[in-house]
């Protein structure tokens, strides 16, 4: 998308190469796999959101590495994260963690869909109590006049 | 010459906004006919006046006048014609009256074809049109003027940035500011109702047409750029979360939960003052999102505040028109009468649960996109907020609403049976239930997550084509029976069915190329294979290429499934001579509605070349899916009712069909 045009001056400066390249694949397969969930998880630090997994930027190439030097050296995968938050402070997390800061973040969900909710049963319950049942007779005429005058 | 007039154009454009805005309004209010009249000629007018001066500045670009800056700035004498054309709107200046240009296509549309909406209404639409305008076209005048000349005047162009070059990037601005800016007209109508005071179920029958093609071009645009970013970029991503695709999409959230929440109003004239704020939100979000996208907050807060002339211009407009916007829906809200009654299972409850859901979503989608702004505005902490934060708190909340979808249209008005619309589903539901089981019994329970998306999206697909069925009484008629019932079927209930199978189509899609994508890298050399699911890629060796503005190399591979060649392939990387650019164009080749993905790594010298492949399952049902949802649009949009506006009884869930 149009990220693109942002990111372009910082792509423009680093030559291609590729996400993930051969000569990083780890021999263990389940190391492999769980550095690729790592990486989908970090920021490439100076892209405009993109994964260390997906860019090809120099830096996300040092993190890619630098992942799979932790997790040979017997990391878990908070390890990993807990180094990298430490060199590179909250940034490198694409999903935040939950703290005091990221609660707002965190609960808008559940928070909004409960607001709704609950805005959505007061729709049923004032009205049962409150409104007739259906269109009155004269507000369906005033439809009907309406309509037909605009025809 | 030209140029000068194009400016010249765009200023009288200005003046007749401003006219066109204060005039009806005043008239409205006064009830003077005469006034009210103004407004349709000015509306025309401005839009003539406003492609005028479009005209000039492509005019400049495409004989490339290179004493107008814009034109240094973003173009090139080398580009392709077609790219100079679109480098006129691939700019800031450029977009920003590309927009407007739109804004006014649509106030003319409305002034030249609303012939049976009231005087009044009309006015009033057309003046909070001109309003928009007005401000857009100051803000271009003042802060992004394309016309501005430059002397001495340059040799040659600036900008022939490769990436830019494409088609795809051509065609999507445009697409996506028709569905942006036919939001306004809603808005537009919103606010004229809130003036007027009255609302009822005419109202809803007028936006609804606008809205389902804002709606429609939406769909198109985020699609479109979504399928660019997949092939141009190089990794096969067709969704990053990224804050700019999030500024079209939360539109595009709010447009859907508008258009259903216009048809409860429209047939039941219930849930007036939520759809007038629907309305209101979905044109703020659009603006919202030029904001977000012109001003380069998103990049950071403090490259906001380094140059903020342009993002604060914008920010006041936004707050104009949302501040004003609300302070008059909340003034004049209570005023509106409340609608018809009905019970919460009935086809207006699963309405209201879709709006419930739609809403929620977008507003996660919201706070997602502007907390780490807000926090970092806020403590100076940075934090990123991206896509396993959206895939974690968006999917779920899409999973109930879609699990609903089929539901809706089998609940009667005001009060539903779910006993028998889950009877009518039963087929729907077996065929999900079969594609379950067959698939845990063949792929085991890893692939269960996985399974329950591919059971929805049949759920979702059979049963729309249930309703229909149903409606058509597919085999409990005679054929010839069902088929007259078909064609007499309304366009709009047809277009229900079409755009509730896209959805589930484009499910298909989501869940097959996210769950059983398989990606194989490996740096190989001429003769050397690879192979990836059921089949072999051979690297064949290398193609020269040259063109007028690039020179690269293209490696040509060949595809076997089972020892037979289906398919040769030639991903390349370019060297674009101006600016001095590489990139890398991936390979693309379509089985079935899967897609074979190759695309080139760095080439060693002695011909070692690192290769990237991918299987994408099922990927092309994503972009498949949006396009069947706006051909649904299309079809309800062609719907009589609300091409004439002719007065129709409406409560009938199945109507009489058609002699």
């Amino acid at each position: 998308m149009r990220r693109l045009l942002l990111a372009l001056s910082l792509l423009a400066a680093t030559l291609p190469a590729f996400a993930v390249q051969p000569d990083e694949v780890l021999k263990d397969p389940a190391l492999e796999a769980r550095a690729r969930a790592l990486s989908v998880e970090l920021r490439c630090l100076v892209c405009q959101s993109q994964s260390i997994d997906d860019s090809d930027a120099q830096i996300a190439r040092d993190l890619r590495i630098l992942v799979r030097e932790r997790l040979q050296a017997g990391d878990t995968d908070e390890e990993v994260k807990a180094f990298l938050v430490d060199r590179y402070g909250e940034y490198v997390l694409l999903r935040p963690r939950f703290t005091w800061h990221t609660a707002v973040l965190w609960g808008a969900p559940l928070v909004l869909i409960g607001l709704g909710a609950i805005l959505a049963v007061g729709l049923f319950r004032r009205r049962r109590v409150v409104a007739p049942a259906g269109l009155t007779r004269e507000e369906e005429a005033r439809v009907e006049a309406l309509l037909a005058r605009d025809d | 010459m030209i140029v000068e007039l194009g400016h010249y154009a765009l200023v009288l454009a200005l003046a007749l906004a401003l006219a066109g805005g204060t005039l009806p309004l005043w008239g409205a209010l006064r009830n003077d006919t005469r006034l009210m009249a103004v407004a349709s000629t000015t509306a025309v007018a401005q839009f003539i006046l406003v492609a005028l001066s479009f005209a000039a500045l492509t005019y400049a670009y495409v004989v490339s006048d290179f004493s107008v800056l814009n034109v240094v700035q973003n173009s090139h004498s080398l580009k392709p014609m077609i790219y100079k054309i679109s480098g006129v709107w691939g700019n800031h200046e450029g977009s920003m009256l590309l927009w407007v240009l739109i804004l006014v296509l649509f106030g003319a549309l409305v002034a030249l074809f609303s012939a049976n909406l009231p005087l009044r209404l009309k006015a009033l639409v057309l003046s909070v049109q001109a309003w928009i305008g007005a401000a857009f076209l100051i803000f271009i005048l003042i802060s992004s003027n394309p016309f501005l000349r430059l002397h001495p005047v340059p040799f040659e162009g600036r900008d022939l940035n490769p990436l830019l070059q494409d088609v795809g990037l051509a065609i999507h601005p445009p697409l996506l500011y028709l569905g942006y800016v036919g939001c306004s007209i809603s808005f537009a109508f919103a606010i004229a109702a809130l003036i007027d005071g009255r609302i009822d179920a005419a109202w809803a029958r007028w936006v609804r047409p606008w809205t389902l093609a804002a709606w429609g071009f939406l769909t198109l645009g985020i699609a479109m750029g979504s399928y660019w970013a997949y092939y141009e970029l190089g990794w096969g991503g067709w969704w990053f979360w990224d804050p700019v695709e999030n500024a079209s999409f939360m539109p595009w959230l709010s447009a859907t939960a508008l258009l259903h929440s216009a048809i409860v109003m429209e047939k039941r004239e219930a849930l007036k003052i939520w759809t007038i704020l629907l309305a209101i939100l979905t044109f703020s979000l659009s603006l919202l999102g030029t904001f977000l996208v012109r001003s380069g907050v998103l990049t950071s807060v403090h490259a906001f505040a380094t140059d903020p002339t342009r993002g604060i211009f914008i920010l006041i407009i936004l707050c104009i028109f949302i501040g004003g916007a609300f302070s008059l829906f909340a003034a004049r809200a209570g005023t509106l009468s409340q609608g018809g009654l009905f019970a919460p299972i009935s086809r207006e409850g699963a309405l209201v649960l879709n709006n419930l859901l739609l809403t929620a979503a977008c507003a996660t989608v919201l706070v997602g996109t502007l907390y780490p702004l807000a926090l970092e505005a806020l403590t100076g902490e940075k934090i990123s907020v991206g896509a396993p934060f959206f895939d974690m708190t968006f999917g779920p909340m899409m999973v109930p609403l879609l699990i609903a979808v089929p539901f809706g249209p089998f609940l009667a008005w005001k009060r539903g049976d779910i006993v028998a619309a889950g009877q009518r589903l039963l087929f729907a539901f077996g065929a999900a239930m079969a594609v379950m089981i067959l698939g845990l019994a063949l792929m085991g329970t890893p692939a269960a997550l996985a399974l329950f998306g591919v059971a929805l999206s049949v759920w979702l697909m059979v049963g729309s084509i249930s309703e229909i069925a149903f409606r058509v009484k597919l085999g409990r008629a005679s054929l010839a029976e069902s088929w007259r019932r078909g064609a007499g079927l309304p366009r709009s209930a047809w277009g229900t069915a079409v755009a509730h199978f896209g959805v589930g189509v484009t499910v298909l899609g989501v869940v097959g190329a996210t769950a059983w994508n398989s990606e194989e890298i490996a740096t190989l050399k001429p003769g050397e294979a690879m192979s990836i699911g059921a089949y072999s890629v051979t690297m064949d060796g290398f193609v020269p290429l040259s063109a007028s503005n690039y020179t690269g190399t293209a490696v040509r591979f060949t595809v076997r499934e089972g020892g037979n060649v289906v398919a040769t392939m030639e991903p390349e990387k370019r060297l674009y001579t101006v600016p001095n650019t590489p990139t890398t164009e991936a390979a693309i080749k379509t089985f079935g509605f899967s897609q074979l993905y190759v695309s080139l790594g760095d080439i060693g010298t002695d011909g070692a070349t690192v290769v990237r492949i991918y299987w994408k399952t099922l990927v092309t049902l994503i972009w498949i899916g949006a396009l069947i949802m706006t051909a649904g649009g299309a079809l309800s949009l062609s719907d009589r009712r609300l091409r004439v506006g002719a007065p129709k009884p409406a409560r009938r869930a199945v109507p009489v069909p058609a002699e």
